[in-house]
């Protein structure tokens, strides 16, 4: 990649970065709000890419895990602490103990067939929170979720600017985690995986373990996500995780994620963006148009039809540019 | 003595047909054993079975005097048996020094030891030291998907000598090969440690009497000849076999 455009992305990296940090100040407190719930939303995408994009999972079931990990965090963690941190754990290992709960069903399966399954997945899940209404509140939802305080000793988020920093700062801190981890030979593996299981199998890996793995990280990023949700909306409710949602996630990923974590969010940004917009211009119309727009994704997006490669560590895809074939077609150098 | 990989009464089906009925087959420490036979004979179905992929309707495999028949390909490959395939490709989106890592993964530390680890650094010493020695240190940076027929052939060989064989399967190594190419294959082979024990699966005669110390003729799914390269080449079932339009 040339430096100067090397340098533009970066640039344009920190601009988003400062304006994310600044924008409390700059929009109404109902932007801040909707900010913050987009972020939430944006961590379940960065989960699904790492499904689709790093393991070549798609899934249409990281609603389940967000669901498991919002209701966890208001039944469970609010009884143990009003700590956000301690939400942010119980809501990870409810999300990740329901994706190991369901690791036999997607381990096994490939390709549409893990579509399928992460959809029945996530309706049943969303069935059940709809009529657990000792637990859940049923199809009415859970109102009034106390704010939490992030950490011991600070004040609790009183107001919609404090939620969505907490929310920026858990976001960017587990976007951190996952780059970093996909930076590592677990990263590696799972791009090989991606490639060509059988031949990864055939070099001595136990590529059923990277799937379950991954499957189950995933479903911790998805829980944690829907702790951030309760905090930003102080509400929970089963229409949170239907199948809108799932479909939403997955336009997300298509339009930025399997090429980049930060893609996700950014898809994330725009699909919510485009959905409260067209709420507003076309009501009644919008579940139509933003199936119109995944179709048209799917085949107007650059390298539409072609598979495009995984998810690397980093936050922004490489630039679509085609390395040179060396010049090199025999091997008659190596004795030189 | 016993052999290091062995194959006996080996049968596969599909269907009604035999690709293998009954075959043995004996593979010693350090040796160069070829597998000759027309198409269909049963070479590459062979291969399969001693590699893990297909798993016969009867006999067993064992390696090292261990019964591996029921291991699947990554177990035989942790225990030492890789495998070269005919079609190289290695991993696309990797680039070639990746590709050598995570070959090199597996045997290279304990397992287990996930983050982050020796068996990474163990792993790197090992893919530099792999790409020097089949020329592709140059090309590290290089997506594998990008490399021409020739080096991925090389960066085939890289891998499978990254996951430190003690069997190396070699299933039609030249095929699609300039004669260049195979010339530099041909010295790379015979140059190979006597630690790895190599089984070749092979149509160029001429390489096979250049490369093989043992050669085992099939047939129909069943063992014709075994024998050195000098008593096959006089053999006459074999030289039947062969006038009868095959190889």
């Amino acid at each position: 990649m040339p430096r100067a455009l090397r340098a533009l992305r970066r640039g344009i990296t920190a601009v988003v970065l400062v304006g994310l940090v600044l924008a409390p100040s700059a929009v109404d407190d109902y932007t801040v709000a909707l900010l913050a719930r987009t972020l939430a939303l944006g961590l379940v995408a960065v989960s699904v890419a790492l499904l689709t994009g790093v393991a070549g999972l798609p899934t249409l079931g990281q609603t389940a895990p967000y669901a498991a990990g919002a209701y966890a965090s208001v039944v469970v963690g609010g009884q143990l602490s009003d700590v956000g941190l301690v939400h942010l754990g119980v809501a990870a290992a409810a999300g990740a103990a329901l994706a190991a709960a369901t690791v036999p069903l997607v381990v096994s399966a490939r390709g549409v067939v893990v579509l399928m399954i992460t959809l029945a997945v996530g309706e049943l899940v969303v069935t059940i929170v709809g009529r657990w209404r000792s637990v859940t509140g049923g199809t009415d939802g859970l109102a009034g979720i106390p704010p939490v305080r992030p950490l011991w000793g600070l004040p609790v988020l009183a107001t919609d600017r404090a939620r969505y920093l907490y929310a920026l700062v858990v976001v960017a801190v587990l976007v951190g985690v996952v780059l970093l981890v996909l930076r590592t030979r677990v990263g590696l593996l799972l791009r090989a995986g991606r490639d060509d299981e059988a031949r990864l199998r055939a070099s001595g890996h136990r590529v059923a373990l990277h799937v379950a793995g991954v499957h189950v990280a995933a479903g911790a990023v998805a829980g944690a996500a829907g702790s951030l949700l309760v905090v930003a909306q102080q509400y929970v409710s089963p229409a949170d995780f239907g199948f809108d949602t799932s479909a939403l996630l997955l336009l997300a990923v298509v339009i930025g994620g399997t090429w980049s974590v930060g893609g996700a969010l950014i898809g994330a940004a725009i699909v919510i963006a485009s959905r409260d917009w067209l709420f507003g211009v076309l009501p009644g119309q919008a579940p139509l148009v933003l199936g119109l727009a995944f179709v048209a994704t799917v085949y107007l997006l650059p390298g539409a039809g072609h598979r495009p490669p995984a998810v690397r560590g980093r936050l922004l895809p490489p630039a679509l540019t085609r390395r040179p074939v060396p010049d090199r077609p025999s091997p008659t150098g190596v004795r030189a | 003595m016993t052999p290091l990989l062995s194959a006996h009464g080996v049968t596969v089906r599909y269907g009604s047909l035999a690709a293998l009925d009954g075959v043995d087959l004996r593979l010693e420490l350090g040796q160069r054993h070829a597998l000759i036979g027309p198409n269909g004979a049963g070479k590459t179905t062979l291969l399969d079975v001693l590699g893990g992929r297909t798993r016969p309707a009867a006999g067993r495999v064992r390696l090292a005097g261990r019964d591996v028949t029921r291991l699947g390909p990554a177990a035989r490959a942790r225990r030492g048996v890789n495998r070269i395939h005919q079609r190289p490709a290695g991993w696309p989106t990797l680039t070639v020094r990746e590709n050598v890592l995570v070959a090199a993964l597996p045997r290279a530390a304990p397992t287990r030891r996930w983050w982050p680890g020796g068996a990474r650094r163990a792993a790197a010493r090992t893919t530099g030291a792999m790409l020097e020695r089949v020329g592709l240190a140059g090309l590290g940076g290089t997506l594998a998907g990008h490399l021409a027929h020739g080096q991925r052939r090389q960066l085939e060989i890289a891998m499978a000598l990254a996951g430190r064989p003690r069997v190396l399967l070699l299933d039609e190594p030249a095929a699609g090969l300039s004669a260049v190419e195979v010339e530099w294959l041909v010295e790379f082979l015979r140059v190979l440690p006597r630690s790895v024990a190599v089984l070749l699966v092979e149509h160029r005669l001429d390489l096979v009497y250049a490369l093989s110390d043992t050669v085992t003729v099939l047939r129909d799914g069943r063992t014709l000849a075994t024998g050195t390269p000098a008593e096959i080449r006089a053999a006459e079932p074999v030289r039947q076999a062969y006038a009868e339009g095959v190889a």
